[in-house]
């Protein structure tokens, strides 16, 4: 039975290791992957501790559903204290990973403490060794993988592991697995390499028992259907995710030259189609892969064409990185995207965060706030691929002072160079903005300013917003499975009714995380796809565990207000520009310069964005500071906080 | 009319359904060590090709069993163990020669493709069409068609190149 995963804790201090059952009653309250995980981070970690000490407990897990005949079931899930944000640290990575580590008996890790030397864990059968990584040490996330099947003499083992800026305490460091898989924000890879800990391997042949078989085998042939019938899948399918930068892009809506414009001029060299044929050569026809029983696979593969990693084998580029590395930066060539790509995959490196704090450095030095005698002479200005390239290697090695800066991440490094830099880094709690530009789309604002792990747009981003579906569709989605009669906007640059959507997508998104599927099989970018009302079919028929579309919407809403009590607990503040749920003024201040008749000019309007927060923390029933009223934790079982049940 | 299963590589995408689809469906369970059909992964070079069994016609593992527990099905043509008989020796595992005979030391069992009684279930699942089911005496017609479609395009391209010379 999937019910019948275990907890294991691991002591990296002393050694210990302790594996417990997970009770059904903790399954039902938090279900697992995400939801789990932050309530065993808040149970677990020490008030206001050094991300980076060894009290900071760092959680690695498979959801409810992980490795069941269910759709997708790919995803692993990692949370500890953010060395980036000082806030949440959580993130969430396709692949082969969490499945292995169920078949080895596992659903969930619980990592403490600070190994001696180097090491990995090693899971296999229901059973958890500490194994030396003195060998592995040093090697970039692939190099470490294939040497762990090596030594232990398994081609199918599967490892999460960190690559060298994980080593290097960069505070943007991925896990990863596979060739680029990352649970790559807010630095877990980076609380790994605190800990000594260069990967976790595992390798299982345990049974995983479905409650009902030959139901779950026919509602996943319906779901695939459901799932692949959706044009937004199919697309996905053959371009991956860069099918959305020209659309996007023409729209006004791609972050340019950090944040001087919104639109990408002459950038159709790192559209997919262009990618595709310049990769014909080395890769041959275009061809996608997928994770773990997913039949969207969204993921391209190639091999670098030219320049000094030609020959290269990688996955993607998604269309973050077309952002990180061809739109922010103004480096508009495919083959600096292909690469930039293949660099922070192999150093284990969130390809946003560098990107965007590199474009931020660009736009300093134009700005004369640094010089080129911080970049070590380095003429770091926009459209420079060049230079690009080589801040990513620096910063993944901590080279020269610049890039030691900003592998401390934005906030740090603006207090470092100090003068006027904090105005100009596109941040919320610390963490860098996706490419995407929100100030046309005041829900997808809201989004990013209250996401629970900073600015983020796979937390809460009501992405069918840019539909402009009837209002009757978007009532029949939105009003699922909690009653809303409020306003709701088919217009994307309405305030009206958004702090609803975000806060409906929340719930969403939590409740695919905590069953650890793909966000793709969800209302996310289709509006016909599964969710609420699905899920517990497909849970009841894999697991036996029978619950209502409520029951999994009420363990979404506890589970994100525990991540809200953490953030609280860990001092976010409402107006905080720094750790709040806030965003930078230039949303307010600079009118989008390019794009569509419904873009060009746009801005947030500040007050009228002050009483959408109002309204979304009125939703959550948080009082006028986000703060958690006791009513509301007492509805949700949260009133005896923390609890310590496991 | 014999069917049997036709793997084309080149179209998978290495998510492996097929492995979790088939325990499920043999052994309720989900557990690819129980599968009967197998993604084998060059994963630096982002390979994977799905092996299973053939269904040979001279079939090694059958003329290999000491006690006669593998004989061929009449209607659907798949090579089956007959459990009351089998004695677990593994010399079929031994001899096949794409490892498609699987030995699971959970039940302590041989087990291999019966094709799902006819509706292999990794055909059904596969969208990308990697694994198909199809006539025994079609096979080379669509390896044929392939062959012939880029020798197609082999010439246009020819053509082309001379017509730019």
């Amino acid at each position: 039975m999937a019910l019948d995963r275990k907890i294991a804790y691991i002591d990296l201090s002393t050694g210990e290791i302790e594996i417990k059952p997970i009770p059904l009653d903790v399954r039902k309250k938090f279900l697992g992957g995400r939801g789990l995980d932050a309530y065993l981070l808040y149970n677990n970690k020490e008030q206001g501790c050094d991300p980076l000490a060894r009290g900071n407990t760092l959680m690695i897990s498979g959801g409810i559903l992980t490795a069941t005949c269910a759709s997708a079931t790919a995803r692993t899930h990692v949370m500890a204290k953010s060395p980036l944000t000082g806030l949440l640290g959580s993130a969430n990575m396709g692949g082969f990973f969490a499945p292995e580590m169920a078949w080895a008996g596992f659903h969930h890790l619980v990592i403490k403490g600070k190994a001696e030397k180097p090491v990995y864990l090693w899971i296999h059968n229901g059973e958890i060794e500490i194994r030396d990584a003195a060998n592995l040490w040093g090697k970039t996330t692939t190099e470490t993988q294939w040497a762990i099947r090596e030594e232990l003499g398994d081609d199918e083992i599967k490892s999460a592991v960190i690559g060298p800026a994980g080593e290097n305490l960069v505070r943007f460091a991925n896990v990863m697995t596979g060739i680029k898989n990352s649970a790559g924000r807010t630095g877990m890879g980076c609380v790994m390499g605190s800990k000594n800990l260069k990967a976790v391997a595992a390798r299982g042949t345990m049974d995983i028992k479905i409650a009902h078989p030959v139901d779950a085998l026919e509602y996943n042939k319906r779901f695939i259907n459901q799932i692949t019938s959706a044009k937004v899948n199919q697309t996905q399918g053959t371009l991956g995710t860069p099918f959305i930068w020209g659309a996007t892009n023409s729209w006004g809506g791609i972050r340019t030259r950090n944040f001087q414009y919104n639109q990408c001029e002459n950038a159709d060299d790192i559209e997919p189609e262009r990618i595709d044929e310049i990769c014909e050569e080395t890769m041959g026809p275009y061809h996608m892969t997928g994770c773990f029983g997913c039949q969207v696979h969204c993921r391209a593969q190639y091999k670098i064409p030219s320049g000094p990693y030609a020959g290269k084998y990688d996955e993607g580029p998604e269309y973050t990185s077309q952002g990180a590395f061809g739109g922010e930066p103004d480096c508009k060539n495919a083959v600096t995207v292909l690469t930039g790509n293949h660099l922070v995959d192999q150093y284990g490196m969130d390809n946003l965060e560098t990107g965007s704090l590199i474009s931020w450095a660009m736009e300093l030095y134009e700005l004369g706030i640094i010089t080129s005698k911080d970049t070590d002479g380095l003429d770091l200005k926009f459209g420079n691929d060049e230079a690009l390239l080589e801040m990513i290697t620096r910063i993944c090695y901590r080279d020269g002072w610049l890039a030691d800066t900003l592998a401390d991440g934005g906030i740090p490094a603006s207090e470092k160079i100090g003068k006027d830099s904090f105005s100009y880094l596109i941040q919320v709690k610390g963490m860098s903005n996706l490419h995407s530009d929100e100030r046309a789309t005041p829900a997808l604002a809201l989004n990013i300013a209250t996401g629970s792990r900073g600015s983020d747009h796979l937390r809460s981003r009501p992405a069918i917003d840019l539909y402009h579906l009837p209002e009757e569709v978007l009532r029949k989605i939105y009003s699922n499975p909690v009653p809303y009669d409020g306003p709701l906007s088919s217009e994307h640059t309405s305030y009206d009714g958004k702090p609803w959507m975000v806060f409906w997508q929340e719930n969403c998104y939590m409740g695919v995380d905590c069953l650890c599927i793909c966000k793709y099989h969800t209302t996310f970018l289709g509006a016909t796809l599964p969710n609420f009302e699905d899920w517990t079919k497909v849970i009841y028929y894999n697991t036996g565990l029978d619950m209502t579309p409520k029951e999994i919407w009420d363990v979404a809403e506890r589970c994100y207000n525990i991540e809200r009590l953490f953030n609280l607990r860990e001092g976010l503040q409402r107006e905080d520009l720094k750790k709040g749920d806030t965003l930078n003024h230039r949303y307010y201040d600079e009118p989008c310069r390019r794009g569509a008749i419904d873009v060009i000019g746009a801005t947030i309007d500040r007050k009228k964005f002050k009483k959408m927060i109002d309204e979304y923390y009125g939703h959550h029933g948080w009082d006028e500071n986000g703060v958690p009223t006791p009513e509301t934790l007492k509805r949700l079982g949260l009133d005896q906080e923390p609890s310590h049940l496991l | 009319m014999e069917k049997v299963l036709m793997i084309n590589y080149q179209k998978c995408t290495g998510c492996r359904l097929c492995e979790l689809v088939c325990s499920v469906m043999h052994d309720g369970v989900s557990n690819p060590a129980r599968s009967r059909i197998k993604v084998m992964k060059w994963e630096a070079e982002g390979l994977y090709i799905p092996m299973s069994c053939q269904q040979c016609e001279d079939a090694p593992c059958m003329n290999v069993c000491p006690v006669k527990a593998i004989s061929r099905d009449e209607d659907l043509g798949f090579v089956m163990v007959d459990y009351v008989i089998c004695i677990g020796c593994r010399s079929c595992v031994a001899v096949c020669p794409f490892g498609a005979m699987n030995y699971n030391s959970i039940d302590k069992k041989v087990f291999k493709c019966d094709l799902c009684g006819g509706d292999p279930q990794c055909v059904r699942f596969c969208e990308v069409n990697a694994i198909e089911y199809v006539d025994a005496d079609r096979l080379s017609t669509f390896k044929k068609k392939d062959a012939a479609e880029r020798l197609s395009v082999a010439q246009k391209e020819a053509g082309a190149l001379q017509a730019a010379i």
